[in-house]
C-alpha cells in the first residue's frame, strides 16, 4: 500500500488566507531555463506578507553524483553549481583533496589560482551589476558590464580552454601552465577596467532612479545576517566582517594587501557598493601578483589514482557570493563516501522572507537582485 | 521647503539622465570602440585559442597511423562514460599477439569538455579540437568513431 503523502502546492503550503490577501507565484518562467526560482508570495494589497521560495526545479544531485566519481573527476561537476565563480568552486574542491593528501601546492600554482579566482570574482560581479540593473529596468548597463566580462572570458579561454566551466584546478595545482600572453593581457585588462569602470558609476551609481529604488530597500541588520547564515557581500553590506580570505586565509591570501569591504547600512544600495568596492580590491590583488608570478612547477607530482586516508576534511573559500564549504568524508577508497557542499546562495536566499516582508512588491526585485542569487548553486 | 526639494529632485533627475545620454552619445560618434560582433557574419575572423576545448579528436599522421595503444586510461578518467574503447589483438607475422584498438567510440552528446581524458592519455593520442558548431539533426551523428578506417598504431609507440 502506498502511504498518502501531501503534495505541497501554492495552496496547501500557505496559512489560511485572511480577507483581502492574495497569493501570487513569481516564476518559474520555463523549466528548461538555467535559473528557475519559484516564489510564492502572500500579498495584502501591494504589501508583501510572506515569501516562500520553492526550490528543486534544477536539482541535479551533484552531491550524490560526486560519491561515484573519483577525486580527480568530481571537481568538474562543481563548475555547474555556481557557474559564475566556477574557478573558485573548483579551487575549494581541489584544496579539500590536497588537505586529505597532505600535498604541498607549488608557489606558482598558488599564485595562478589566486589571480584566476580574482578574475572570476570580477567577472561575476560585472555580470551581476548588469543583470541586477536589468531587473530594475535599466537595460544599458548590461552591455557595458559584459564588455569587461568578455575580456576576462577571453583571457580564461586562452589559458584554461573554456569560458565558463573551466575545470582548470586539479589536485596539486592547475591543469596547464599560463599562456605566454596571459600576463600582458591581464595587464591590459587592468588598464581597461580602471578607465571604463567610471562609465558604470555614471550610468548606475549616480543614477537617481537607481538610488531611489535601492537606498533603504531590503534592509538586513547585522544580527539577522549572522542568524540567517548570510555570507559574502550580502553579510558584509550589513557589517559582518566575515571574509574568508581574511578570516581563514588560503592559497596565499595571507601575504596580500587588500581590504575587506564592509558597509553598515545593510540595504540594497550598500550591497551594490560593497560589490563595486570588491572589484577594485580584486584589481588591487591582481596588480600585486601579476608582476611577481614565481617560476617553478605549476602542478605538484601526484599519483595517477588519488586515495584519501580515512577521515573527514573540510575547506572553505570565499566565492563571489560568499562562503563555499566542501566537506568530504573518506573511507580510504578512491571515491568519497559522502560530500556536502555548503553553498552561499542557499543561506542568502533564506533571508529573503525576512528582508522583503512588509515592503512593497515593486521593491522585491531590488532586494532579490542584490542578493545575487545563482539558482544552480541553491539547488545543486 | 517642499518646492525647494521638488526642484532639486527634478534637477538631479535630469542631470543623471543627461549623464547617461552623454555616454550613449559618446559611443554613437565613436563606433570604432564598439566591440559587438554579429556571430554568423564573423566566422572568418573568429579564431578560437589553441587550448579551446571543443571536441575530442584522435590525431592521425599522413600514413594513417595514430598513437593510441588502447590502454583505456581515458575511458577510466572520463567522469561521464563518454569514451568506450573496444580492443582487439593484432597478430604480427612472427606470430606475436599485440593489443590494439578496434574502435574508439566517443559520445559527443555526453561530453562535458573537462579535458581529463587528454590529461590521462600517456601517448598524446587524443587532443581537443577547436570546433564548436556541433548541432546536427540526427542524434546518432553525435556518437563518433575516432580512429579512421584501416588506421594502425604508429611504430615505436608503447
Amino acid at each position: 500500500m502506498y502511504s498518502e503523502t501531501t503534495i505541497v502546492t501554492a495552496e496547501t503550503s500557505q496559512q489560511p488566507l485572511q480577507e483581502g490577501q492574495l497569493v501570487i507565484n513569481v516564476g518559474p518562467q520555463h523549466p528548461a531555463t538555467h535559473g528557475v526560482l519559484h516564489l510564492v508570495i502572500t500579498l495584502e494589497g501591494e504589501t508583501i506578507i510572506k515569501i516562500e521560495p520553492h526550490l528543486g526545479y534544477i536539482h541535479r544531485s551533484i552531491e550524490k553524483m560526486s560519491e561515484s566519481l573519483t577525486y580527480r573527476q568530481f571537481i568538474y561537476v562543481t563548475s555547474r553549481m555556481d557557474y559564475l565563480s566556477a574557478h573558485i568552486n573548483n579551487l575549494a574542491c581541489a584544496m579539500c583533496v590536497e588537505k586529505g593528501m597532505l600535498l604541498e601546492v607549488p608557489e606558482r600554482a598558488q599564485v595562478i589560482r589566486v589571480i584566476m579566482s580574482e578574475l572570476t570574482r570580477i567577472a561575476s560581479h560585472e555580470l551581476w551589476i548588469g543583470a541586477m540593473a536589468m531587473d530594475l529596468g535599466a537595460f544599458t548597463p548590461f552591455f557595458y558590464t559584459f564588455r569587461e566580462r568578455e575580456t576576462i572570458n577571453d583571457i580564461m579561454e586562452q589559458t584554461c580552454g573554456a569560458r565558463l566551466t573551466m575545470n582548470y584546478m586539479v589536485p596539486g595545482g592547475v591543469m596547464y601552465d599560463l599562456h605566454p600572453e596571459f600576463v600582458a593581457r591581464v595587464k591590459s585588462f587592468v588598464v581597461q577596467f580602471k578607465s571604463k569602470v567610471s562609465e558604470l558609476e555614471d550610468l548606475v551609481t549616480d543614477n537617481i532612479i537607481f538610488r531611489n529604488r535601492t537606498v533603504g530597500v531590503g534592509v538586513l541588520s547585522k544580527a539577522d545576517a549572522i542568524s540567517y547564515g548570510c555570507t559574502g557581500p550580502v553579510a558584509r553590506a550589513s557589517g559582518v566582517d566575515g571574509d574568508i580570505r581574511k578570516r581563514f586565509p588560503y592559497s596565499g591570501y595571507e601575504k596580500l594587501q587588500f581590504e575587506q569591504c564592509i558597509d553598515t547600512a545593510g540595504d540594497s544600495f550598500a550591497r551594490y557598493i560593497v560589490r563595486i568596492r570588491e572589484m577594485y580590491q580584486s584589481i588591487h590583488i591582481i596588480e600585486q601578483l601579476i608582476d611577481a608570478i614565481p617560476e617553478g612547477d605549476f602542478q605538484a607530482k601526484t599519483k595517477a589514482v588519488i586515495k584519501l586516508p580515512k577521515g573527514e576534511f573540510y575547506t572553505r573559500v570565499e566565492t563571489a557570493r560568499g562562503e563555499l564549504g566542501v566537506y568530504i568524508v573518506s573511507e580510504g577508497g578512491t571515491t568519497p563516501y559522502r560530500i556536502k557542499y555548503r553553498s552561499p546562495g542557499f543561506s542568502n536566499l533564506s533571508a529573503l522572507n525576512h528582508m522583503a516582508s512588509g515592503s512593497k512588491i515593486g521593491d522585491l526585485m531590488a532586494t532579490m537582485g542584490t542578493l545575487d542569487l545563482v539558482i544552480p548553486d541553491i539547488d545543486r | 521647503m517642499f518646492l525647494k526639494e521638488y526642484i532639486s529632485d527634478v534637477y538631479q533627475g535630469v542631470r543623471s539622465l543627461l549623464k547617461g545620454m552623454k555616454k550613449t552619445g559618446y559611443y554613437f560618434v565613436h563606433p570604432s570602440e564598439i566591440i559587438t560582433q554579429q556571430y554568423p557574419d564573423n566566422r572568418e575572423q573568429l579564431h578560437l585559442p589553441e587550448r579551446f576545448r571543443g571536441e575530442v579528436v584522435m590525431t592521425h599522421d599522413e600514413n594513417n597511423e595514430h598513437a593510441c595503444t588502447g590502454c583505456t586510461a581515458c575511458e577510466l578518467a572520463c567522469p561521464n562514460g563518454t569514451i568506450k574503447i573496444i580492443t582487439k589483438f593484432d597478430v604480427s607475422p612472427e606470430g606475436k599477439k599485440k593489443k590494439a584498438i578496434d574502435t574508439f567510440i566517443y559520445h559527443l552528446e555526453l561530453c562535458t569538455m573537462c579535458n581529463l581524458c587528454i590529461e590521462a592519455c600517456p601517448t598524446d593520442a587524443i587532443k581537443m579540437a577547436q570546433t564548436f558548431e556541433h548541432s546536427v539533426f540526427n542524434r546518432n551523428l553525435l556518437t563518433k568513431k575516432l580512429n579512421l578506417p584501416n588506421s594502425k598504431i604508429r611504430e615505436g609507440v608503447e
